[in-house]
């Protein structure tokens, strides 16, 4: 059974992104005989290009994609350069770990929540700063730069690049390296960033990667807070694929061809900038160029990435006020009353979207569960861990657009008649989920110290008993987590789940994210709300279940 | 308790290498009841000698050679079938099981029976000197304990020889030698044979056998 595991992983992460990209290029070029494209021409390319605005579009999706990311990192490597080794940085690490698992959606309303004209922050500024009685007419969200979607993904790239970034330092042993540059009279940040970081970099390179090809084919949030006029290409191409003509699949499917391209030639120019960043640092280093008074940048860092985290943390804290608002208008800072009629509204309507968001959550984080553990525990047994060729096909699914795969999928379970099934929306959130939940168990489950199975074997356990007896229970905590991280996942998932359950299937996030051009903020905060309890729900089973069963065992207490 | 007669643990022209290396090369029988104090510094693969014998040796390390308790080739089976106990540098009592489910976890499944069960552990508590821990949280135990309770449940699992892996280098100097005695005694009353490797020349003479000194092929 063990043996087959690591097969199935690769069947189950492969397999959709496989059949899924090849039934989305096919039709591309006119062929898929079920919407009548019997031979092979050029016209689905030809349509895509006349769209209006659609160079615009590709661009938007290249520029926040790559924005998103440099922002992101730099952030995050200048936060880890200037203050690892702190206690800032140790009270930084608890903060930021939570926000892994708000889904986008919801930090990015949160966020719009914030910053539109009639959002909070103007709120907290007006009339006596601002001189505002209404709302100013600023166009601040959906605004055509992309500025505020880049935002919003920025607010959730920095706590993943920092926390792949957090679990990459050990290894690198930061604090003697560091040492021995501050006694060379480097600068904090400057030593870290010459002697650590390129060490840490490709560690997370493909993490970095995986953000990229997120950021450049974002839906929710670009419907969210991106541009609309035109939109980024990602949010066009579901128009596309959602259109009730159904010949406009030809041209989805072209234009999921275009959204691979625009996601590799971002991913191109991301590895030229990695050259030259790298010759750069070279260069400086060689030159010996200290940066010893760099206590104005620590700080600038410092203030960034409190503004990005409290930002998050303040928007949700309004979306929740929001879902219990009774009147609040502008330029209040607090609601006038509350009430909770919009969740008792909402109560009916609620049920089955939250029922059919848990089966699916719950359902393909159990089986991609089993998976993991199977993989892990059978390297265990062979020594045998795959290796980077592993890791690479294990990101595989998180470095290709979703919609250009997802797409052909759903064109793939239409021919198999297993479309719109929750069958089929669980295969896909495994997909996404099992890397995630995979990533999170591999580096606790692999530290384990082995002398324990070891010792259990001298007393004639076998494999079996170890693994039920020993280690599941030792590992209990970082297994729970993992499944919470898992369950994040398929909560927040928003394209597949449109795409594969054809409405449907309704689910908290696809309701959530439906509401966005309604405006709606009540409604809005009610469903943001549960999308972000939802997997805060799932974290706190997994921190009470080892708390409870271990209650009297010191040493299984959750460290650090 | 004990049915079989005690057997011989023989090493049987082991040798070890890593990376074309020859850490160890050793030919040697340990009678029941005796010890072999295996010496040699840190680094020079000592311990593999025994990860070798008890069934676990890293992948990294090529050996060859047998061991065998009695006519029982070890080196055949796989790890969890030799039967021959191990005290590591550390007592690993597993840290999300009591005391007394620890004990249990190490007695042979064919004693079936819950109250002999039961029986045998505060018997083991009471060679311990440590009567009435069965419900302690091992983390709570001091270092001393906890080595008395790492023995305890080796020896409960009935092996057929021990191996013991600088099992008192982390103790102070106090503790080291009460704890030294205590399982170097009950090794004899049982009638085992002992493989120790250790680096400190005391832990060789305490135990009383011979000493076997691996020349260390590095410089130094």
């Amino acid at each position: 059974m063990l043996r087959i595991a690591p097969t199935l992983a690769l069947l189950v992460l492969l397999g959709p992104v496989f059949f899924g990209l090849l039934a989305t290029i096919i039709p591309a070029f006119g062929y898929f005989p079920a919407l009548g494209g019997e031979t092979l021409t050029l016209d689905p390319i030809r349509n895509l290009l006349l769209e209006p605005g659609i160079y615009r579009s590709s661009m938007i999706s290249l520029w926040t994609g790559l924005g998103t990311t440099v922002i992101s990192l730099l952030v995050v490597a200048g936060f880890v350069a200037g203050w690892s080794g702190t206690n800032w940085f140790r009270t930084m690490q608890h903060t930021i770990s939570p926000l892994l698992s708000v889904p986008h959606a919801a930090a990015a309303f949160g966020l719009a929540f914030m910053i539109t004209p009639s959002g909070w922050l103007f709120r907290l500024i007006s009339p006596e700063i601002s001189g505002l009685t209404r709302p100013a007419d600023l166009l601040i969200i959906n605004d055509p730069a992309g500025l505020s979607m880049m935002a919003g993904l920025v607010l959730k790239e920095i706590p993943f690049l920092f926390l792949v970034t957090l679990s990459a330092l050990p290894q690198v042993k930061p604090r003697r390296f560091a040492h021995v540059a501050t006694s060379l009279g480097y600068g904090r940040m400057a030593g870290f960033i010459y002697c650590i970081w390129p060490r840490i970099y490709p560690q997370i390179r493909l993490a970095v990667f995986a953000v990229i090809a997120y950021a450049s084919s974002v839906v929710d949030v670009a419907l969210i807070l991106g541009p609309t006029n035109p939109a980024p290409l990602a949010v066009r191409l579901v128009g596309w694929m959602n259109d009730p003509d159904l010949t406009m699949r030809f041209q989805a499917s072209a234009g999921a061809v275009l959204q691979l391209l625009i996601t590799a030639f971002a991913l191109l120019i991301w590895i030229a900038l990695e050259k030259i960043g790298g010759f750069f640092l070279m260069m400086k280093r060689c030159q010996g160029n200290r940066f010893a008074n760099d206590n104005p940048m620590r700080i600038f860092v410092l203030v960034l990435i409190s503004l990005s985290i409290g930002m998050v943390f303040a928007g949700l804290a309004i979306l929740a006020m929001w879902s219990v608002s009774g009147l609040w208008p502008f330029p209040d800072v607090l609601p006038s009353s509350f009430s909770l009629k919009s969740w008792s509204r909402q109560i009916g309507t609620l049920a089955r979207p939250f029922w059919i968001t848990i089966t699916i959550g719950v359902a393909s984080t159990l089986i991609a569960l089993v998976i993991a553990l199977a993989c892990l525990e059978r390297e265990q047994r062979t020594g045998n861990t795959g290796g980077n060729q592993a890791m690479f096909l294990l990101y595989l699914p998180l470095l290709i657009p979703q919609a250009s795969f997802v797409f052909g999928l759903q064109l793939f379970f239409l021919m198999s008649g297993i479309d719109a099934s929750l069958f089929g929306l669980v295969l896909v959130h495994i997909v996404f989920v099992l890397p995630y939940l995979f990533l999170s168990l591999a580096d606790p489950w692999r530290a384990w110290d082995k002398r324990y199975g070891f010792a259990a074997k001298t007393m004639h356990a076998g494999d079996n008993r170890i693994f039920w007896s020993v280690r599941a229970p030792m590992l209990l905590r970082s297994i729970l987590v993992a499944a919470a991280v898992g369950f994040a996942v398929s909560i927040g998932q928003y394209l597949p789940t449109v795409l594969i359950g054809a409405g449907r299937w309704p689910t908290i996030t696809t309701e959530a994210v439906a509401l966005a051009s309604g405006g709606d903020r009540r409604l809005i905060g009610v469903y943001a709300f549960l999308q972000m309890a939802l997997p805060f729900i799932g974290f706190s089973i997994a921190a009470i279940i080892p708390a409870v069963l271990f209650a009297n065992r010191r040493d299984m207490k959750a460290s650090s | 308790m004990e049915i079989s007669a005690k057997q011989p643990l023989v090493l049987d022209n082991i040798a070890i290498n890593l990376e074309g290396r020859l850490l160890i090369s050793i030919d040697q029988t340990i009678a029941p009841g005796d010890v072999l104090s295996v010496m040699g510094p840190s680094g020079s693969g000592k311990s593999s000698l025994l990860a070798y014998i008890a069934g676990f040796l890293d992948p990294a390390f090529s050996a060859s050679g047998r061991a065998l308790l009695g006519d029982r080739v070890l080196t055949n089976l796989p790890a969890e079938q030799r039967r021959v106990g191990m005290l590591f540098q550390d007592p690993l009592l597993f840290p999300h099981m009591s005391v007394e489910e620890n004990l249990l976890f190490a007695i042979p499944h064919s004693v079936k029976s819950g109250a002999e069960r039961k029986l045998r552990v505060k018997s083991a508590l009471e060679t311990a000197d440590l009567q009435g821990y069965q419900d302690r949280d091992p983390a709570t135990l001091s270092g001393g304990q906890q080595a008395r309770i790492a023995l305890m449940r080796v020896l409960l699992a009935e092996p057929g020889a021990l191996l013991l892996d600088e099992p008192f280098s982390k103790l102070d100097a106090k503790l080291k030698s009460q704890t030294r005695k205590f399982v170097f005694e009950e090794a004899r009353k049982r009638d085992l044979p002992v493989l120790l490797v250790t680096h400190d020349e005391i832990d060789a003479d305490e135990a009383g056998g011979k000493v076997f000194n691996l020349e260390n092929t590095e410089e130094q």
